[in-house]
């Protein structure tokens, strides 16, 4: 059983879309888990539907919809206060220190967050590369275990099938209602998802088959040596 | 936000005329662009808490959106395809563009007092 497992993505809602099976999974068996929020995803562009926040406002709704997430996940939070779509523009190996202390003191045997260069969006990208190189100077009697997620359409190509295979339809409702707490988020997203269909069985449906399983990669030296 | 009208905004505009301002200014088709559609470019531009001056500031209408062309000492600053607008209570004049499914397209604020960063 794990001991404590960190999650480390940059924006509110990046958890529940990506790991709130996983979360909930640990949770379950009285796993403590932590997440390592980057920003406050400010500079989001989606507003609700219909839009109720701005450019100013968004951050504190962002914050909010966040608490509420972590609270159905049953989660600690802790924010690491940096800026939404600059974290590639900061020095890296400043991030991994900051995160490296963390990691120190919460001690956890596992931690999760995206494969850097396979993510997508340059957060992703930036703070993945950030975590990776951070339980890489960690000493290696305290390392935890690292697990990163690709979200790339073409990943499986890329880089093969994921070796860690959560099936987490026992915990799909929860994962749905995490992803509802975003509300500022989640309703532009999901109708994409949902290909518009109306009918909420079918929509679930899809959204089951597309969530159904969250899958990561165990890093590896050989995986470090591929990225730059 | 409520759907820009052009008198007021341009009397907002007006009272920034000729002082130092700190300007927000963005547009952004979302990260997600070319992953959702990949003949679809990601292009976006941001700048926040530029100090300027302008002398001039007008609101042009076309159709249902807008453009807003402030002119400063040497240069200027443009917004194309605003939507809607509002004052926030500290004196922040907000101006936005959003698409039919209310996401941000495009963004010009001005303010007094720098923008949280």
């Amino acid at each position: 059983m794990e001991k404590h497992v960190v999650v480390i993505y940059p924006h509110p809602d990046d958890e529940s879309f990506g790991a709130a099976g996983t979360i909930s999974k640990f949770r379950e068996q009285g796993v403590p888990v932590t997440y390592l929020c980057g920003t406050l995803g400010e500079m989001g562009r989606n507003m609700g539907s219909p839009p109720f926040a701005n450019r100013e406002t968004l951050p504190e709704i962002r914050k909010q919809e966040l608490e509420a997430a972590c609270q159905v996940l049953d989660m600690d939070l802790k924010l690491l206060g940096l800026r939404d779509k600059t974290i590639e523009y900061e020095d890296r190996k400043e991030i991994a220190v900051k995160l490296k202390a963390i990691l120190e003191d919460i001690e956890p045997s596992l931690v999760i967050t995206h494969y850097p260069g396979h993510a997508v969006h340059p957060d992703h990208n930036a703070l993945g590369a950030a975590a990776v190189l951070a339980v890489e100077m960690m000493a290696a009697d305290k390392r935890p275990v690292l697990w990163t997620q690709a979200i790339t359409n073409t990943f499986v190509q890329d880089l093969g099938e994921p070796d860690v295979v959560q099936d987490i339809t026992a915990y799909f409702d929860r994962k749905i209602e995490a992803i509802f707490c975003h509300r500022s988020q989640a309703g532009g997203m999901i109708s994409k998802w949902t290909e518009n269909e109306t009918d909420e069985e079918a929509a679930k449906a899809l959204m089951r088959e597309r969530f159904g399983t969250e899958r990561f990669f165990t890093w590896t030296a050989d995986r470090a040596a591929a990225v730059e | 936000m409520k759907p820009i009208e052009i008198s007021t905004v341009q009397e907002k505009l007006d009272s920034f005329l000729h002082q130092e301002v700190y300007i927000h200014l963005e547009t952004t088709n979302g990260a997600y662009a070319s992953h959702l559609n990949e003949k679809a470019y990601n292009v976006g531009a941001y700048a926040r808490n530029i100090k300027v001056q302008f002398s001039q500031a007008k609101i042009v209408g076309d159709k249902q959106v807008h453009r807003v062309g402030l002119k400063l000492d040497m240069g200027w600053i443009y917004a194309e395809g605003l939507t809607h607008w509002e004052m926030l209570e500290d004196g922040k004049l907000l101006m936005a563009g959003h698409d039919r499914e209310g996401r941000l397209m495009v963004a010009l604020q001005i303010s007094e007092t720098p923008f949280n960063y």
